[in-house]
């Protein structure tokens, strides 16, 4: 059997774990790193994602993007917030679909997070030596449909049957209560690097039962650091006499810069913060906790609101709540700890790592689909009220907030006109009264009506929201009996079309995907072997002969002119050709130096 | 389940054709069967046409099924079967929903008994009428002055919230009533003789009894959400 793993694809990092046995497991690279940060780079030899990608934001902040998640789902008149977050350019042609400009591509975003799912499965598929073709993937419990439907996209695009899409807040209580046993009413707390999530459940003898969800999908640790961004560039400013904010690349090393100063205050009390600037100047400033925490501090307060509000919509008073758990990254700054526990009168924990404890938690529920786990159950709600247009632009609500999922809501439809023959369902997501302040996720049209007089059709429309929080919509006619075929037009996304054509192209590029991959390895190698080989000539410099000297400097010339190519089978073949080359240098360093006998090894096996 | 089932029209299973009755698996061949079209929320979670209903009993109820027919124990069957469990799951998730709630429930409960009547609509309580408008008006008045605090805003506001709190303690009355009313039903529902209507007198009295007080409670309750709103964030 083929292991489905659990995918926390989150903003700034996303992760893998799979279930080891009965514990879940996060999956490490070969460096032992478990987060591949969400950043996504191109040049003319192909895409980079993770690390290598994270390193060019700074060298090629036009071709790298990032926080892809926060475009997911939406128009670009939703994204204007977010626009100063990226340096790349964003168009929508298409309403309702966004596209990132990265160098020649034009991509939407499911297809820029199917390229970080795509790393993340290679890397499972790697570490358990099977493919990888089944995954649950988790998303903030206040994403709308929309946002969830893109995920499910996403992972379509990258090659993979997504069973099941999770709530990070749920997916976190599921560790919890598998590793740490943890029963009765816990609140987690899920403050991420774009999303701010809490969910309230009731842990019971197995049935992880959510009472409520609330959040603010455009609140988490990037706003902190924009904060930061802005007060630098502002003492820039004042300071220098230079106005910064329309140069990228500085933009990008001052982000880079004033994130690690907020880790470094989750831990110290003071930090210092210095950024060399173009033109030799250096920016330089030593920042305090207390000062870093009192500008900050009302965008960690917008949290209570959602918390008080989840509170309410679970019928519970904070005496209720036996646990409260942290989850994600902006979790670790002392000043949210405070207030969480300000607000539930309850220290928090956080024994499980914050950055790990969703990826854990979808490992668990994936091993409750494939039938491992038996004695747990996830029953999960549906974050927003979902309606439909009535008269004066009023919103209907056929399903309410927090209802458990999956839940379904029927409603009859007629005509107006005699012989009308098609019937428009407008359906919004939201908490406001009038649909113009909700949010529009589809309009379902009731096609090929029998032509009758007005009024005297019953159609019968069924909405069911499945256990992912996706919206499905069918219908009957209730003279005929027959089923009414309906046309989705999705308000923002994909359509079913789009989606398909993107795994075609995503299939047609998996074989130069390959090759791409290989290439990168192949040069990373390269160039490790290279760093190796020249450091050992410069320290080997008396022990070998003139001639030993040259033969190997032709091969690490050849070596390099390789790289400068895009064949990763020539690269590995000149990497040997070195290998073999130093093999006598390798010894005679040895013996120099720890006057032992290791022999047969090549430089990049040495110490 | 019970025999709050018997009532159900049978039918045949889809899969092996063996004759089930509202089942919520195939005794046969033990596939899961869709829910009958005229099972009602209460056969749905196997309880009697109650109003007072004991909550933990409703929730392990609620939980031995979901540990039976959730979609998530449906994953690795066909496509029919999934299909199934998520819409069986879909209404005992609404059923449950709805069961919870003391005020769903009896809403839900009228409707059953009196065919497909929709919402209950809210109305004022006839007493209470005069009094309500001058309220709104009050509250009309009030909302451009809650930033302020002149004299004539923080006199508003006092009366505001007196009449709140007196409206409050009146739906408060109206509950007691209504949940005693629930009692009175379940008594006449226990009374009545099994699968036969009880005398149609008082069963039309009791129904009635209540879907007034429902009314007026939902109006005083849209009242009462208007004046938090108008009270809220005022100085």
């Amino acid at each position: 059997m083929s292991k489905i793993v659990g995918i926390d694809l989150g903003t700034t990092n996303s992760l893998v774990a799979y279930m080891d046995g009965k514990e879940p497991k996060v999956i490490a690279d070969r460096e032992g790193r478990t987060l591949v940060p969400s950043v996504i780079s191109v040049d003319e030899r192909g895409w980079m994602v993770g690390e290598r990608a994270r390193q060019r934001l700074m060298t090629h902040p036009q071709s790298t993007v990032y926080s892809v998640k926060r475009l997911m789902g939406k128009g670009l008149s939703d994204v204007q917030e977010e626009r100063k977050y990226f340096p790349v350019s964003l168009t929508e042609k298409q309403p309702g679909i966004i596209r990132v400009e990265l160098g020649p591509y034009r991509l939407t975003p499911p297809e820029l997070s199917a390229l970080i799912l795509k790393e993340v499965k290679h890397r499972a598929e790697e570490f358990l030596g099977t493919t990888v073709t089944q995954a649950v993937i988790t998303v903030p419990a206040y994403f709308n449909d929309s946002q969830r439907q893109a995920t499910k996209d996403a992972g379509r695009i990258a090659g993979l049957d997504v069973l099941r899409i999770v709530n990070e807040p749920t997916a976190a209580c599921l560790a919890y209560g598998l590793q740490k046993k943890k029963q009765g009413v816990i609140a987690v707390y899920d403050l991420g690097g774009g999303t701010f999530d809490i969910s309230i459940l009731k842990v019971k003898e197995g049935i992880f039962e959510v009472l409520a969800t609330n959040g603010n999908t455009h609140l988490g640790g990037d706003d902190i650091d924009q904060r930061l961004m802005e007060l630098v560039l502002q003492e820039i400013r004042a300071e220098f006499g230079q106005d910064l904010r329309e140069d990228i690349e500085e933009v990008q090393q001052i982000r880079l810069e004033v994130e690690k100063a907020k880790r470094q205050l989750s831990t110290e009390e003071v930090t210092e913060v210095v950024i060399p600037l173009k033109q030799g100047i250096v920016y330089r400033r030593s920042l305090k906790r207390g000062e870093f925490e009192s500008r900050v501090k009302d965008l960690i307060e917008l949290t209570i609101v959602p918390c008080r509000q989840a509170m309410e919509d679970a019928h519970l008073s904070l005496k209720d709540v036996d646990e409260v758990v942290l989850v994600g990254g902006a979790t670790r700054m002392p000043l949210v700890r405070r207030l969480v526990q300000e607000f539930f009168q309850k220290a928090p924990h956080s024994e499980l790592n914050p950055d790990e404890v969703v990826a854990l938690g979808a490992a668990v529920q994936a091993d409750i689909l494939a039938g491992g786990i038996q004695n747990m159950l996830l029953l999960d709600v549906t974050p927003l009220s979902l309606g439909i247009e009535t008269m004066g632009g009023v919103m209907s609500v056929l399903i309410p907030r927090n209802s458990t999922i999956p839940t379904n809501a029927k409603e009859l439809f007629t005509t107006f006109v005699d012989g009308q023959r098609s019937v428009d369902i407008h359906v919004y997501q939201g908490e406001r009264e009038l649909v113009k302040d909700n949010r529009s996720l589809a309009r379902f049209q009731l096609k090929d009506l029998d032509p009758l007089p007005a009024g005297m059709p019953r159609i019968e429309v069924g909405f069911t929201i499945d256990a992912n929080g996706i919206l499905h919509v069918g219908a009957k006619d209730l003279r005929s009996g027959r089923e009414q075929s309906v046309e989705v037009k999705p308000s923002y996304g994909l359509s079913d079309d789009d989606v398909t054509r993107m795994i075609e192209e995503s299939f047609k590029f998996a074989k130069s995907d390959m090759e791409a991959r290989l290439l990168i390895e192949a040069r990373n190698e390269a160039a490790t072997i290279l760093a190796h080989t020249e450091r050992a000539l410069r320290q080997a410099e008396q022990l070998i002969e003139r001639e030993e000297r040259r033969q190997i400097q032709e091969r690490i010339k050849e070596l390099q002119r390789s790289m400068e190519g895009n064949d990763h089978r020539l690269i590995r073949d000149r990497i040997e050709q070195l290998d073999k080359s130093t093999v006598h240098l390798a010894e005679r360093l040895m013996d120099s130096t720890l006057q032992s006998g290791l022999k047969d090894k090549n430089l990049s096996e040495l110490p | 389940m019970s025999d709050e089932k018997d009532s159900l029209a049978r039918s045949l299973c889809w899969n092996c054709q063996s004759e089930v009755g509202g089942e919520y698996f195939c005794d046969h061949c033990i596939k899961i069967q869709p829910a009958p079209p005229d099972e009602d929320y209460f056969q749905r979670l196997g309880l009697p046409r109650h109003l007072t209903i004991d909550l933990q009993d409703l929730e392990r109820r609620f939980h031995e099924l979901s540990r039976k027919i959730h979609p998530d124990l449906f994953q690795r069957r066909t496509d029919k079967e999934k299909a199934i469990s998520l819409q069986n799951s879909a209404i005992l998730n609404t059923a449950y929903r709805t069961l919870r709630d003391p005020i769903l429930r009896a809403e839900y409960l009228i409707n059953l008994e009196e065919g497909a009547v929709k919402d209950i609509s809210a109305k004022a309580p006839p007493d209470l009428l005069e009094e309500i408008l001058e309220l709104q008006e009050a509250l009309e008045t009030f909302k451009p002055l809650r930033k302020s605090s002149t004299e004539k805003g923080v006199e508003l506001k006092k009366t505001l919230m007196a009449e709140r709190d007196r409206l409050a303690a009146r739906k408060g009355i109206l509950e007691k009533e209504l949940f005693g009313l629930f009692q009175e039903w379940d008594r006449f529902q226990d009374q009545r003789p099994v699968h036969a209507d009880g005398p149609q007198e008082r069963r039309r009295s009791l129904l009635g009894r209540m879907k007034d007080l429902l009314s007026a409670r939902a109006y005083l309750r849209t009242v009462l959400e208007d004046l938090d709103e108008g009270l809220r964030d005022s100085l």
